[in-house]
């Protein structure tokens, strides 16, 4: 694995790592690994998720009942655990989609917003 | 949080090994995949294995918390402070087993109290919609709750328009016959509506009909649960059998369920019921006569006391304007059922329950004060605590925990105390208390007793608590945990002074409730109650009045005659404190007034001649009646000096005359003897009838003999012992006639003093609570002085090198103590004027401010101190110089 500069990392927000595990168990079931690496490729490793915080975050959510979770075996023939989207799930992510949405749009446009008319 | 989530963390907690072995898989199975990943891509087999763990970060940490969302975080933390306390109970089992032994005393008090009160005043009544039913009763210029005459109930019932039912009953007794021995039994008239009204079924059988409740009904008689299973062994054949009571033969037509309970007004749990309306005495038909007799009545739905009571008033009225002679100026009273079943105990319950909640409060001080104490030395624990993180919160929840802790183990074992205790309590004093048998330990005493253990752990708790986090970190560091600091010195100084202040308004009430108590005993009933044997007795119906007479006068005779009996009499009418009768009357001179209840009324007694021997009463004036006042000789009465004073205003009284309402006589006063106090040992001048008047048995009109010639009270005066010729005397009675049967023995002594139990009682239980306070009042000082003499060795030590006597260390340490006793004092007796005051209702000869009791307990509780304080003081007298100032 290449090394990154961890300065091109960035730690993710409270909360959004929830949003990233619905969003990617959206491309079907898969276990906790294949998550991790789903996010580490979709994000073109932006993100500095240590693979360790993923598994609270996994409880969490099937707690919420927003994933299921059953064993299973892998392509490379390994017993592993998989979890899928439920419907609420899937209705969680898109809540939280346009929220997530709404919340990046206004800080954008006040990020980009030309200097303020009124200054004292 | 959800519903869903908690209902997921609940079965969770039943499966936590196997979540936790699911958790490590997955995360073994992860770290593999990431291995075998980077092996793929060229790592040796090292370097892929410690890149996996890198990538993953803190394996242990991800794995706790996956745990850990699936526990409740509150929770998680309760259970180390639990742990971490209890770790800590256990390493000072000294201290645990002082504070929880203290905490058990003062919730075990608690608990038993609140039984008593939970049973007697809160339990509802055990009938359907018990609040509808009320007590009723006359009401006459003398007495504001009396017995009802038969005829005037009769018009009640007729006239009201508030109650879905009334009924009335009264107690007797009859002799059964043909079963065995013959046998006195216990018997209550009551009307046909009795048990129904009261929402009761029958275990077998069926109630009286109304058909059966009126003159010339069927002789048909209820039997008590108990009754039937004692004499007839429960056997169901018993309906339709006949039973032998007095000699008439009466049919058994139901009964009662094992546990029928009611206990109003002067209502006896009895072994036979008959129908009250049956009943064709003279006197019970008579409108002036009340025999005894009491109502109950179950309110019409939606009709409230006061309507109920603005309909018997008008109704009283009407009864008043038809029947002048008998109801002039006499109305009806209500009294809520539960009220007139526990009226009397209630102020003492209350008292009570306030003494054992200032013992819990004292209990409370003292363990607020050991764990202060403690606190001192584990400051340092608290401090490194804080300095490594912990917050305030968290240190307060910590001592909070550990004082639940110790309440709730005191509770525990103060629920055995209590259990223990009220037992004990309710064998040894069990007429004092109404519904003694509702008393249990319920849901409701174990829900308060756990609202007290609660409740103590934050009370005494908290203080420690927040002097320990409240603390200067830094300071306490530096200082290595030893010394007390001033604010702890004056905490504790406080905590003294309360206590002492609590067990003087404990000790006050005692005090009062004993001087009270021993003026009572101290009291002349104007008779000479010892070496009395009162008893019951029925005689076979004779046939004429005369007959009657000649019985009563053999069995005089008969008693007599045995050894160990210096004398004997009948007594009707009145006795002492267990049953009053009166007659109106007016002055011979005077026009007869134009009702009943418009005429002096007198207590009677009937009696033999030999009365006054048997009571020691003084004779005053001219004689008493003797055996030559017969039938054939002039009717004749003797008064006491109460009826002499209030009706003849000193002059002398012999050989005036009286005309007797009611039983139509008119009789010459041949002596006055002295007042006795039939209304108990604590009778109020004020109140009800005080002229007392004394007829001869053998002078009582032919048409009332029938009336009082079955039930027979007898009163004789023994040599020895009074209960001694009860032996005896059944053997007698029984050889003169074979149907005869005795019961009720009792001595004298034990009728005046059951008369004084709910005060006896409460006073017991007030000296009880008032020395548990002392004693712990007592350890509590002996524990702060202890201690602050141990804080001082140093400047001990350095005085008596200085030159300073042990005398000046003693005179020192104990004036330390002395001072806060005596403020304590003082707050306590300012306390216990306040609230002597609510005792006033119970008290007897003595003010609720009386000095000598105040100054009494006052010394009590200095002495006390003083000596709690001498222990620590001699031993820091004691102490050398060299080795205090080498301590620390």
């Amino acid at each position: 694995m290449a090394k990154q500069p961890s300065s091109d990392r960035i730690e993710l927000v409270y909360g959004s790592l929830d949003m990233l595990i619905l969003r990617t168990l959206l491309w079907g079931p898969t276990h906790g690994h294949g998550i991790a690496k789903s996010i580490e490729r979709v994000s073109a490793e932006t993100f500095k998720v240590e693979h360790g915080s993923l598994y609270p975050a996994l409880q969490r959510l099937h707690q919420e009942g927003w994933i299921t979770s059953e064993w299973g075996v892998s392509k490379k023939n390994q017993r592993a655990k998989y979890y899928r989207l439920t419907a609420a799930g899937r209705r969680q992510l898109s809540a939280e989609t346009s929220r997530w949405e709404r919340f990046a749009r206004a800080v954008t446009s006040v990020l980009n917003h030309p200097e303020p008319e009124e200054v004292k | 949080m959800n519903w869903r989530r908690n209902f997921v963390k609940i079965s969770a907690m039943f499966r936590r090994q196997k979540l936790a072995d699911e958790i490590d898989e997955e995360v073994r199975i992860h770290l593999e995949m990431e291995e075998q990943e980077n092996r793929e891509r060229g790592m040796a087999p090292d370097e892929a294995r410690y890149a996996a763990l890198r990538r993953f970060g803190n394996v242990t940490q991800a794995q706790e918390k996956s745990l850990e969302t699936w526990g409740w975080q509150w929770l998680e933390t309760l259970l180390q402070d639990v742990r971490y306390g209890l770790r800590q109970l256990r390493r000072n089992p000294g201290f645990t087993a002082v504070a929880v032994l203290t905490l058990a005393l003062g919730i075990g008090a608690n608990t038993a109290i609140f039984s008593v009160v939970n049973g007697v005043l809160l339990n509802p009544l055990p009938y359907p919609q018990p609040n509808r039913l009320v007590a009723l009763y006359s009401r006459t210029a003398q007495f504001s709750n009396t017995s009802i005459s038969y005829p005037n109930f009769i018009d009640w019932v007729r006239l009201n328009h508030s109650f879905s039912a009334l009924a009335a009953y009264r107690q007797d007794d009859f002799t059964l016959t043909g079963v065995g021995e013959p046998l006195r039994v216990p018997v209550e008239f009551v009307s046909a509506s009795f048990f129904p009204l009261l929402g009761a079924k029958p275990a077998l059988g069926r109630w009286f009909t109304p058909q059966e409740d009126q003159i010339g009904g069927a002789p048909v008689v209820i039997l008590s649960g108990g009754f039937w299973k004692r004499r007839f062994g429960s056997s169901p054949d018993i309906l339709g059998k006949p039973i032998t009571l007095n000699g008439t033969s009466y049919t058994v037509v139901g009964v009662l369920p094992a546990n029928f309970y009611y206990s109003g007004n002067d209502f006896r749990l009895s072994d036979v019921y008959v129908p009250i309306g049956q009943w064709d005495d003279v006197s019970f038909r008579d409108r002036r006569a009340a025999m005894g007799m009491d109502a109950v009545g179950r309110l019409k739905p939606g009709v409230t006391f006061g309507q109920a009571r603005a309909d018997m008033d008008s109704v009283g009225r009407h009864l008043a304007e038809q029947y002048p002679e008998a109801d002039k100026d006499t109305g009806i009273s209500l009294v809520p059922l539960k009220q007139n079943v526990v009226g009397g105990i209630q102020a003492y319950l209350l008292v009570l329950l306030a003494a054992v909640g200032f013992v819990l409060l004292i209990a409370c001080v003292n363990v607020a004060n050991l764990m202060l104490a403690r606190a001192t030395g584990r400051s340092r624990e608290f401090a490194i605590r804080i300095a490594l993180g912990a917050g305030r919160r968290r240190v307060i929840r910590q001592v909070l925990t550990e004082s639940t802790l110790l309440a709730l183990a005191g509770g525990g074992l103060g629920l055995l105390i209590s259990g223990w205790g009220l037992s004990t309590a309710l064998r040894v004093l069990p007429a004092a208390l109404p519904r003694a048998d509702s008393i249990h330990l319920d849901t409701h005493v174990l829900l308060y007793t756990l609202a007290a253990c609660l409740l103590t752990g934050i009370l005494f708790g908290l203080a420690p608590a927040l002097k320990m986090s409240a603390e200067d970190v830094q300071e306490t560091l530096k200082k290595g945990g030893r010394g007390a600091t001033t604010a702890h010195r004056r905490t504790q100084s406080a905590f003294v002074i309360a206590e002492v202040a609590l067990a003087l308004v404990l000790l006050a009430g005692a005090g009062l409730m004993i001087r009270s108590l021993a003026a009572l005993w101290n009291v002349d009933p104007g008779f000479d109650p010892h070496h009395i044997l009162a008893f019951r007795t029925t005689i076979p119906p004779a046939k004429s009045p005369d007959a009657i007479r000649a019985t009563w006068r053999r069995i005089q005779n008969d008693l007599e005659a045995l050894p160990g009996i210096q004398s004997a009499s009948l007594t009707l009418g009145s006795i002492p404190t267990l049953g009053d009768s009166e007659l109106p009357f007016w002055l011979a001179g005077e026009p007869r007034p134009a009702s009943t209840s418009q005429m002096k009324v007198s207590l009677y007694y009937l009696v033999q001649p030999d009365y006054l021997k048997v009571m020691r009463i003084p004779l005053e004036r001219g004689r008493f009646l003797t055996s030559m006042d017969t039938g054939h000789s002039p009717f004749v009465i003797v008064i006491d000096n109460r009826f002499a004073q209030m009706y003849f205003h000193g002059r002398n009284p012999i050989g005036k005359r009286v005309n007797i309402d009611i039983i139509n006589a008119t009789a010459e006063i041949v002596g006055v003897v002295g007042h006795i106090k039939q209304w108990g040992l604590d009778e109020n001048a004020s109140s009800n009838v005080q002229a007392q008047c004394y007829i001869s048995t053998y002078q009582f009109p032919d048409p009332f003999v029938p009336l009082v010639a079955s039930n027979l009270e007898i009163v004789v005066r023994t040599a020895g012992p009074p209960l001694a010729p009860v032996g005896a005397i059944r053997h007698a009675l029984h050889q003169a006639d074979s149907r005869a049967a005795m019961s009720n023995a009792e001595s004298m002594d034990d009728i005046l003093s059951d008369a004084i139990s709910s005060r006896r009682f409460a006073m017991i239980l007030m000296g009880v609570f008032a020395a548990l306070a002392l004693l712990m009042a007592s350890i509590g000082t002996y524990g702060v002085i202890s201690y602050f003499t141990s804080q001082r060795t140093h400047e001990i030590g350095i005085r008596l090198a200085l030159g300073a006597g042990k005398g000046d260390v003693l005179k020192m340490v104990v004036g330390q103590g002395l001072r806060l006793a005596l403020m304590g004092v003082g707050v306590g007796i300012v306390g216990a004027l306040a609230l002597t005051r609510f005792l006033a209702s119970m008290l007897y000869g003595v003010k609720p401010a009386d000095p000598l009791t105040f100054i009494a307990v006052s010394l009590i509780l200095v002495a006390v101190a003083l000596a709690a304080c001498y222990i620590p003081a001699r031993r820091a007298a004691k102490v050398d110089p060299m080795v205090a100032l080498r301590y620390e």
